[in-house]
């Protein structure tokens, strides 16, 4: 007697999922948050004129490219109690989150940073400026803009990676949507409505995005 | 063979019926009428803009029509006869008029991933359903004809440009068309390349009896090949006759100016 | 690159270290993470296959075919690329033989992994084919070509060229999407990694190894498909002569 949709089942998991939905918005805005700055850190110190620093980044970049998010993941939150440091689920999904996509980040800054034409150094140079100021007043102002469009489809990419962190159990939509599956002996409504919901979300983040993007270029007028 | 000729003789093997071809606010042909009789070799010069390369490329099916009807060997080209009237053509109407025609490009567009041999050998296979032995003994001859016997297996990346363009005329040839389409084919080429693509050209119009209709900045081949020349202008034909009487005496003005322009930079 | 290959070294040469270190354990997680390897290998050699012909097949429809084809494509289009990876390998897998459609969870796992990446590389393979040049349109329209003939003869054999390196980025996100399997009890190297985990607690050693295994398969990949662009491009002029 298995129905094909059961209505009543799924505006009774519907608040439950919303409250797990705050999590997952959460665990996005975190991990994107650590990214994108972890990235512009990345970038920089890519940047150094000592082989020292940027060879070992630039290494560090690719490994963290080339290999799983989910074993990325499983080793931050299985390593860490090793050394002693107890770190919860939700944290170490965001720092997994945010050390993955923040190479990622750093790839697209790096586009960024390199279509600075080099007179603005050189001018920021000739004005005596030091490497912070440059950076903060002059290079990263101009480098930033053409490249919020990037940093917005990986922002996408994470928010919906984010269900990997059921893994670590966090409770997030993913891991909510198995529970309540398990618990009713029905998978159907909960994940389809899941999948739904990222679905949405994404299609209206990616339709903003391009806005932005179409914004940016009335405005840039390069 | 089978297929009664829909044209009398003496009827122009291409004609333009008031042809007007519009860019959207731009009108680039303007109510174009030409005809253009069968085996005739006719010029098209005129300054950028002109219209002259469209005329070509609405007769190779390039670029669509927004007025008028070409008619190509008595039939309309991209249109059919329907209830005693004038419809859009189909798929199979336009390719089967389509194949009257031949074109050779200003860059060449020759395939980069087929030889030489292949390149000619390409059409005559997958749309003339030509057995492949035959289909290679046509582009062996053609390619020899062209005098790039040794080049058969040679791809268009190992070619000078001069060379491209005759394998690009001699697989243009290998589709038998009737009406052949030179689209500034010289223009593109280091000066020194030019004579052979020209001498190939020669020998195509004494050896055949193709109608050729060629657009080209190359005045002094024109005054020697063609039958008859037009100067284009602001999308119309502004002056036409025999070369003798157009660079000769020119009695428009426009083509006086055009001309004494074309001669300063010679 | 050189940077990739030096890379690669270092990571190599610094686990190494570390398994000489503890060779006694390397010895004996050993077997069974090379059987999971196996499988994650399987899933992903599958999985590219069936996401190549996916993506050929929704470009060209939504590309030239007529607009019910055409919608079809869109909509798969959207929605593979806009939930993720996990959820669809969730949905198929507990949602299926719920409809009644019964598939053991390695069919799941390939038809995800390459109807997903598969929608990704619909738009490589669009990009690429809008890429050829006019000109080779024209001539072949000038000779009278069937638009389909014109596609399979001309367009597409010079696009291909241009498709391997982003196809070989495809192929690598499909490797690293296959650690999802795990979680849906396919023993592939990820899950190998975990159980091995949960019953010796040597993180770093079996983690570390785990994630040199995932990018020496990702290097195989690399070299595969630069020496497949090679022999691509052989013959072909890049851009004119």
């Amino acid at each position: 007697m298995t129905k094909l949709w059961d209505w009543g089942y799924t505006w009774e998991i519907l608040p439950v999922l919303a409250k797990a939905s705050i999590v997952t918005i959460e665990a996005t805005f975190l991990g994107f948050l650590l990214a994108a700055t972890f990235g512009l850190l990345l970038a920089i110190l890519r940047m150094s004129k000592s082989n020292w620093v940027s060879v070992p980044t630039a290494g560090f970049v690719e490994f963290v490219r080339s290999t799983p998010l989910l074993i990325q993941i499983f080793f931050i939150f299985f390593v860490f109690p090793e050394f002693g440091v107890n770190l919860s689920a939700m944290t170490a999904g965001v720092l997994a989150l945010g050390l993955h996509y923040g190479t990622y980040c750093s790839e697209v800054y790096r586009s960024g940073l390199a279509n600075i034409p080099r007179g603005q150094w050189e001018a920021s140079t000739a004005l005596n400026l030091s490497p912070y100021h440059t950076f903060r007043d002059i290079i990263i102002p101009q480098a930033i803009p053409p490249v919020v469009p990037a940093l917005g489809n990986y922002l996408v990419a994470l928010f919906k990676e984010t269900p990997l962190l059921s893994a670590i159990a966090v409770l997030e939509l993913m891991q909510t949507a198995k529970i309540l599956g398990s618990e009713n002996f029905r998978y159907t409504e909960p994940i389809t409505l899941v999948g739904v919901f990222f679905l949405v979300f994404s299609l209206i983040t990616a339709a903003g995005i391009r806005q932005v993007e179409h914004w940016l270029n009335r405005r840039g007028g390069n | 063979m089978s297929v009664p000729e829909a044209r009398a003789a003496g009827e122009p093997i291409v004609r333009f019926d008031k042809v007007t071809k519009r860019y959207g606010s731009l009108t680039v042909l303007d109510e174009l009428n030409l005809d253009i009789a069968a085996g005739e070799k006719v010029a098209i010069i005129g300054p950028s803009g002109s219209g002259k390369t469209t005329v070509l490329r609405m007769l190779m099916t390039l670029e669509t029509i927004n007025d008028g009807v070409i008619w190509v060997d008595g039939e309309p080209l991209t249109h059919m006869r329907k209830n005693g009237g004038l419809e859009p053509a189909d798929a199979r109407h336009l390719r089967r008029i389509r194949g009257k025609i031949g074109m050779v490009f200003q860059h060449f567009n020759l395939f980069p991933h087929m030889t030489a041999l292949k390149n000619c050998m390409e059409a005559p296979i997958t749309v003339l359903k030509l057995p492949k032995r035959e289909a290679e003994e046509r582009a062996a001859e053609l390619l020899e004809m062209v005098g790039l016997a040794d080049k058969l297996h040679h791809y268009p990346s190992q070619l000078s440009g001069g060379q491209q363009q005759r394998v690009a005329i001699a697989r243009a040839c290998a589709m038998r068309p009737k009406i052949m389409l030179f689209d500034e084919v010289t223009s593109a080429l280091d000066p020194e390349l030019v004579g052979e693509v020209l001498n190939v050209i020669r020998k195509l119009g004494a050896e055949h009896d193709l109608t050729m209709l060629m657009v080209t900045h190359q005045m002094g081949f024109a005054k020697e090949f063609a039958d008859r020349v037009c100067f284009f202008y602001g999308g119309k034909i502004a002056e036409e006759g025999r070369p003798e009487t157009l660079f000769g005496s020119p009695e428009n003005e426009r083509t006086q100016q055009f001309l004494s322009a074309v001669l300063e930079s010679m | 690159m050189p940077l990739r290959q030096l890379t690669v070294c270092a990571i190599v040469a610094f686990t190494a270290g570390l398994v000489v270190a503890s060779f006694a354990t390397f010895r004996v997680f050993l077997p069974g993470l090379l059987e999971g390897a196996l499988v994650t290998v399987e899933i992903t050699i599958g999985g590219c296959v069936l996401a190549v012909v996916m993506a050929f097949v929704a470009a060209i429809a939504k590309m030239y075919g007529p607009w019910p084809i055409r919608w079809l494509a869109v909509a798969y289009i959207e929605v593979f690329r806009g939930t993720s990876a996990l959820v669809q390998l969730f949905w198929l897998f507990f949602v299926l033989p719920h409809f009644g459609i019964l598939l053991d969870p390695l069919t799941v796992a390939i038809l995800t992994l390459g109807l997903n990446v598969g929608a990704y590389g619909a738009e490589v393979v669009r990009g690429a084919i809008s890429s050829v040049q006019r000109g080779q349109w024209e001539a072949s329209t000038a000779l009278n070509m069937t638009r389909m003939t014109a596609l399979r003869r001309i367009i597409i054999p010079q696009a291909i060229v241009r498709m391997i390196p982003p196809w070989g980025n495809l192929f690598i996100e499909l490797l690293k999407a296959t650690s999802l399997v795990s979680l849906i009890t396919i023993s592939d190297l990820a899950f190998k990694a975990q159980q091995m985990n949960a019953t010796t607690f040597r993180t770093v050693e079996i983690f570390s190894i785990v994630l040199v295994f995932y990018l020496a398969i990702a290097s195989v990949i690399t070299v595969a498909m630069r020496t497949l662009e090679e022999r691509a491009a052989r013959g072909i002029a890049r851009g004119r002569a």
